[in-house]
C-alpha cells in the first residue's frame, strides 16, 4: 500500500498537453535510497541517471495495467503503463495534464522522484486474441494503455491473424506517438488508421468519429477480438458499430476509468455497478457491462 | 477441550450481576483495551470503559425515522437498550488514519509505513446485527487479494462480548435481514441479560477458547433449562417485536431491474445528501485519501478518511462527476448495499441496523423505499425495464 520511489529518466513531450514520463526504481530495496551517495542528483539533474547501483528491474505488468502514480506532498493519480512489457529496466506513463497532479507531473525532470504503487488492475486479453484478428480502437489518450499491447502483438506477431490499430483524436496536434505510429504503419502486417475530429493545418488524413474507420477497416468480423479504450461514449458507439459488422458481443473489451484512491478495492471510489474498476478492471468485458454503460450517472 | 476453567467452548454459564465487574477485570488483565456502550452527550455510544459502571445501566433509547432520545427505564438493566449512532467499525476502521509519512531530503524522498502497536481491543456488547457487519467488512478488508493490514490487526485481536438483544429498536429490521437478534456467531462470550424482580444475570455462552478461560476468573454457575429456555423466549419475542420488516425475496433483481424509476426522484427531493446514513452505517467502508505537507515542503503525511458516496467529488473526474445529482447518489446508495454488495462480496451490505433510518434528519427508511419500488411493480406504476435507447 506504500509507493515505491522512482526516479524520472527521461520525460518525452509527446503533444502540448501530454507527455511521457520513463521511471526507474529509485533503489534496490524499492522502500529507501538513503544509501545514495549525498549530492548525487544535482550533478545528475537533465541528464539519464547512471545508478550508483546495478539498475533494478521494474515489476513485471501485463499490457492494459496501470500504476497508481504519487508526487510527493501533492497527490496520487491513476496512470496506464505505456510501455514496453518486454522492457524490464523502464516503467513508462504517458499523461496529459488536465488537472493538479498531472500538471505536477509535467513538471518533473530527470532524476526527480515519483513515488509508484502497482501494478494494478485487469490486462487486455492477449493470449485469447491468439489466432483471431485483432482491433485495436483508440481515442485520445486511450491509445496510452494500448501500446503495450501493440508491442506485444508486435513481438509475437505471428500468433495473430490481421491486426488494426483505429485512432481518433480531436485534431492532428493531438497524435501521441506519432513516430512510432508510422514506424507500425509501415509494417506491412499491422494497418494504422486514423482520423481528426476536427482538421486543422495541412491535415489530409481521415476526418470525423473513430467510429466511422470500423466499416472500412480490414478485418473478419467473425474471428476478430477487439480491444478499445477511449471516451465512454466513443466506446459505446464503437461497439455498437462492431456488433453490426458482426463481431460477437463477447470479443469486445473496453478499458474504464473512474475515480481511485486506493487501486486495491478498498476505498469504494471506482464503483460502476458492481464492478469495482480498479479491481475487476480497469478493462473489461464489453458484454458485462453494456447495458450498465446506457443508464445516465451510475 | 477443556478449559482452565473447566468450562467448554459451546457451555452455556450465568454470570450474576454483580459479577460483571470480574469479567471486566479479567479482560483488563490481560491487557485488553475495554471498549463498549456508554451515555455521551444524549446518546449511547461506543467507547473506552474503565468499569462496568460505566455502561448505560437503567438506560433505553427511543428510535423512530430521523428521531433518537434517551430514556430512563425503571429497571437497571445494562444492555436494556438498541444500537446508536456509533459502530464498531470506528474502531476496526478508523474514521481518520495516517497510513503513511514521507521525507524529503536534497530531491529525494523517503517513505516510512505506520506501524500500530495498540493493546487489543475487548468488545462489550456487540450485537447479532453488528458481528454481521464485522464479517461483511471482514470481506471487503481481509478476504479480497489484498489484506487491509490495520484492520487485520485490530480486528483480529479483537475480544468479543456480544449480547442477545432483550428488546428490538424502533428501526430494527434484522429479523428480515436474516443477522439477529440472536448471536450465532463471531464471538468470545454471549451475554443474555435476565432480569426481573427476583433475579439479574447474564447467561452466557462459551464460543471460544478464549472466552472459556476468561471464565476462569469470573464467579459463574452452569445454566439451567429454564434459563436456556427464557433466552430462547427473549429472543423469539425481539424478533417479534421488530420496529421495521423488508421484503428481501430477490431484492438485488428487483433493484437491478429499476436503475430508471420515478422513486429516484421523489427520494432525492427529500435527501438532503449529507451522508449520516453512510457515517452511522456499520458496514459502508469508503474512504478518501488526503495527502498534507508541512509548511516547508520537507515532509509529507498521506491520511485515510471516512468518506461517502453522497459527497459530489467522490466520482469525480476532469471534467466532471459521474453522480451529480442527489438521485443518482442515493440510487448508487441503496443499490450497493442492497444489490451489487451481493455481486461483490456474496452477501447483503445490509444487515438491518436501522442506524441510517434513525439517523436520517429527514427520516428516509431504505426499507420505505425498497417496498416503494416493489410495490410499484404489482400496482404497474414502475416503468418497464429500461431498453437501450
Ligand atoms: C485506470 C486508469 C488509467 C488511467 N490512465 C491514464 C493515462 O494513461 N494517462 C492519463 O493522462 N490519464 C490516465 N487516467 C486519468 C488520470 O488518472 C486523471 O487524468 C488524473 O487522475 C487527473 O488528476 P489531476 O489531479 O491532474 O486532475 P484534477 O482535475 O485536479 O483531479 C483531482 C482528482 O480527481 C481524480 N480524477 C480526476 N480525473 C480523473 C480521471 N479521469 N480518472 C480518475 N481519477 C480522476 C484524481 O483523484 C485527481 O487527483 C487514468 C485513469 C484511470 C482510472
Ligand atoms: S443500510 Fe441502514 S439498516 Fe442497513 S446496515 Fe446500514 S445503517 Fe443499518
Ligand atoms: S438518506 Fe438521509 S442520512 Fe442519507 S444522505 Fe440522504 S438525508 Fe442524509
Ligand atoms: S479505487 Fe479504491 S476501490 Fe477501486
Amino acid at each position: 500500500m506504500v509507493p515505491h520511489p522512482y526516479r524520472v529518466r527521461r520525460r518525452r513531450r509527446e503533444t502540448h498537453d501530454t507527455f511521457t514520463l520513463e521511471l526507474q526504481p529509485a533503489s534496490r530495496e524499492g522502500m529507501d535510497d538513503e544509501r545514495l551517495p549525498l549530492g548525487q542528483e544535482d550533478a545528475e539533474r537533465d541528464i539519464p541517471i547512471a545508478s550508483p547501483q546495478p539498475p533494478s528491474t521494474v515489476p513485471a505488468f501485463l499490457p492494459g495495467q496501470f500504476n497508481m502514480l504519487y508526487l510527493f506532498g501533492v497527490g496520487e493519480v491513476p496512470i496506464s503503463i505505456s510501455g514496453d512489457p518486454a522492457d524490464s529496466t523502464t516503467l513508462a506513463h504517458t499523461i496529459r495534464a488536465v488537472g493538479t497532479v498531472t500538471a505536477a507531473l509535467r513538471a518533473l525532470r530527470p532524476g526527480d522522484m515519483v513515488g509508484v504503487r502497482g501494478p494494478f488492475g485487469s490486462h487486455w486479453p492477449l493470449s485469447d486474441a491468439e489466432g483471431n484478428d485483432v482491433v485495436l480502437i483508440a481515442g485520445g489518450i486511450g491509445l496510452a494503455p494500448l501500446r503495450p499491447a501493440v508491442y506485444r502483438i508486435l513481438a509475437e506477431r505471428a500468433k495473430y491473424g490481421r491486426v488494426v490499430l483505429l485512432y481518433g483524436t480531436r485534431t492532428p496536434a493531438d497524435i501521441l506517438y506519432r513516430r512510432e505510429l508510422a514506424r507500425w504503419r509501415s509494417h506491412f502486417d499491422f494497418d494504422v488508421l486514423i482520423t481528426v475530429d476536427h482538421a486543422l493545418g495541412n491535415w489530409r488524413g481521415n476526418v470525423g468519429v473513430v467510429t466511422t474507420l470500423i466499416a472500412r477497416a480490414p478485418f473478419d468480423p467473425l474471428n476478430t477480438v477487439a480491444m478499445m479504450c477511449g471516451p465512454e461514449v466513443m466506446m459505446r458507439f464503437a461497439a455498437r458499430e462492431l456488433v453490426r459488422r458482426g463481431v460477437p458481443v463477447d470479443r469486445i473489451f473496453i478499458s474504464m476509468e473512474r475515480n481511485m484512491k486506493c487501486a486495491i478495492g478498498f476505498c469504494g471510489h471506482c464503483q460502476f455497478g458492481p464492478t469495482f474498476v480498479c479491481k475487476d478492471g480497469p478493462v473489461l468485458p464489453y458484454r458485462g457491462v453494456k447495458d450498465l454503460l446506457t443508464i445516465r450517472e451510475l | 477441550m477443556m478449559g482452565a476453567s473447566g468450562i467448554q467452548v459451546g457451555d452455556v454459564v450465568v454470570i450474576e450481576r454483580a459479577h460483571l465487574e470480574r469479567l471486566f477485570d479479567a479482560l483488563r488483565q490481560r491487557g485488553y483495551q475495554i471498549v463498549g456502550p456508554t451515555v455521551r452527550d444524549e446518546a449511547i455510544i461506543y467507547d473506552l470503559l474503565r468499569s462496568a459502571e460505566d455502561l448505560p445501566i437503567g438506560w433505553t433509547d427511543e428510535q423512530e425515522g430521523g428521531y433518537y432520545r434517551l430514556k430512563r427505564r425503571n429497571d437497571a438493566a445494562v444492555f436494556g437498550y438498541a444500537v446508536g449512532p456509533h459502530s464498531w467499525k470506528r474502531f476496526v476502521h478508523p474514521p481518520a488514519l495516517r497510513l503513511w509519512r514521507a521525507e524529503r531530503t536534497d530531491g529525494r524522498f523517503r517513505i516510512i509505513e505506520e506501524t500500530e502497536t495498540l493493546p487489543p481491543f475487548a468488545f462489550i456488547g456487540v450485537r447479532s446485527c453488528e458481528l454481521h457487519a464485522l464479517a461483511i467488512q471482514d470481506r471487503v478488508f481481509l478476504e479480497g487479494a489484498y489484506v487491509d493490514p490495520v484492520y487485520k490487526a485490530r480486528r483480529s485481536g479483537a475480544f468479543i462480548v456480544a449480547v442477545n438483544c432483550g428488546q428490538a429498536g424502533g428501526t430494527c429490521f434484522c429479523a428480515s435481514m436474516n443477522t439477529g437478534p440472536r448471536v450465532t456467531f463471531g464471538f468470545d462470550l454471549a451475554l443474555t441479560e435476565l432480569l426481573d424482580a427476583e433475579r439479574h444475570d447474564f447467561v452466557v455462552d462459551v464460543g471460544t477458547e478464549r472466552g472459556a478461560e476468561l471464565l476462569g476468573d469470573v464467579p459463574y454457575r452452569a445454566a439451567s433449562d429454564a434459563e436456556r429456555a427464557a433466552v430462547d423466549d427473549l429472543v423469539a419475542h425481539t424478533a417479534a417485536h421488530m420496529g421495521r420488516t423488508m421484503e428481501t425475496a430477490e431484492i438485488k433483481e428487483l433493484l437491478y431491474r429499476h436503475y430508471e424509476h420515478p422513486r429516484w426522484d421523489d427520494v432525492a427531493r427529500r435527501c438532503l445528501t449529507c451522508g449520516n446514513c453512510t457515517m452511522v452505517c456499520p458496514t459502508c467502508f469508503c474512504t478518501t485519501v488526503e495527502d498534507v505537507t508541512d509548511l516547508r515542503g520537507q515532509r509529507a503525511e498521506r491520511w485515510r478518511r471516512w468518506d461517502s458516496c453522497f459527497t459530489l467529488d467522490f466520482t469525480y473526474l476532469a471534467g466532471g462527476r459521474v453522480r451529480a445529482s442527489a438521485k443518482a447518489r442515493y440510487r448508487q446508495w441503496m443499490t450497493h448495499k442492497l444489490a451489487t454488495w451481493i455481486d461483490q462480496f456474496g452477501t447483503s451490505g445490509c444487515v438491518g441496523c436501522g442506524r441510517c433510518i434513525t439517523w436520517c434528519p429527514v427520516a428516509i427508511d431504505i426499507t420505505e423505499e425498497v417496498r416503494a419500488i416493489r410495490e410499484s411493480e404489482s400496482t404497474g406504476s414502475a416503468p418497464s425495464p429500461g431498453k437501450e435507447q
